[in-house]
């Protein structure tokens, strides 16, 4: 059960911060993201392909095909504008 | 990654005093001849509408992080001395310092350099949030292209080096010999160019 996160808009728009979601096999990016996507609504349109989101596991910008495991953190966050 | 002793590197809620960084960075030995410093302050306006405040969020641990990773990555390609950075995260208003990057290093262009590198670098890669307080409303600044051309800059410096990319390469002091034997090129240009 790895931990997602949500920041700025992302978060604003799911009405999540942080929840704990139940991995689709095989356990990678891509499945969270199909798992999130089923949901509708909201998660399908912001996360649907070519939308511009990062994701970070472990503290650290992932892609697509990277391996997740029960004890990750999960990042979902829309491009950064700091500075 | 670890934080090199001289460094200091911090999101923080409270203002800076720039004065006091410098003067820090200052004291710490007589073999720097140069710093470079950034500072970026909050507008009144932005995308021609008014903004009267704004909220920045960030990602606890991986914001540091990141910002680790940057000043790593400069001191790779720059013999820097001494490395800040500063950013304000929470509520600020209209000219308010946001981000403070200051650049210790035996010559300037080496300093230039590097706190130009370590902004782009911050504003494509470490993860903060603008949210604008306006009369229409609240939102969410939206990330620019400019921004992520100006950090790609450096990649297609580093790759194909100085020769081939436009006519402003790093200029060493000529008061001495340039300690990092293959200081890169400035990005060439201005951001839009490809």
């Amino acid at each position: 059960m790895p931990t997602i996160l949500y920041f700025a808009r992302l978060r604003e728009t799911f009405g999540v911060e942080r929840e704990h979601a139940a991995l689709p096999a095989p356990a990678s990016v891509a499945g969270l993201l199909d798992a999130l996507r089923a949901r509708g609504d909201t998660w399908a349109a912001e996360l649907a392909p070519g939308r511009a989101f990062r994701v970070a596991v472990n503290q650290r910008i992932a892609g697509a095909d990277t391996p997740l495991a029960d004890a990750d953190e999960v990042a979902i966050f829309p491009p950064v504008t700091g500075g | 990654m670890a934080v090199h002793p001289a460094d200091h590197i911090r999101v923080q809620t409270e203002a800076f005093d720039i004065g006091a960084e410098h003067a820090r960075i200052a004291a710490l030995g007589h073999a720097t001849g140069a710093i470079a410093s950034f500072t970026g302050l909050m507008r009144s306006t932005n995308e021609g509408d008014p903004v009267r405040a704004m909220t920045l969020e960030h990602y606890p641990g991986m914001t540091e992080s990141a910002l680790v990773e940057i000043v790593t990555d400069a001191r790779e390609r720059w013999a820097l001395q001494a490395v800040t950075v500063v950013h304000r995260v929470g509520r600020l208003t209209p000219g308010d310092a946001i981000v403070l990057v200051l650049t210790a290093s035996a010559h300037r262009g080496e300093a230039f350099a590097a706190c130009e590198f370590i902004m782009d670098f911050l504003k494509t890669r470490a993860p903060f949030w603008k949210k604008e307080d306006t009369p229409a409303g609240s939102r969410w600044v939206e990330a620019r292209d400019s921004d992520d051309e100006a950090a790609a800059r450096w990649r297609a410096n580093g790759d194909a080096g100085a020769a081939d990319h436009g006519p402003a390469p790093a200029v060493p002091d000529s008061a001495g010999g340039v300690a990092a034997g293959q200081a890169p090129a400035r990005p060439s240009g201005s951001g839009g160019q490809r």
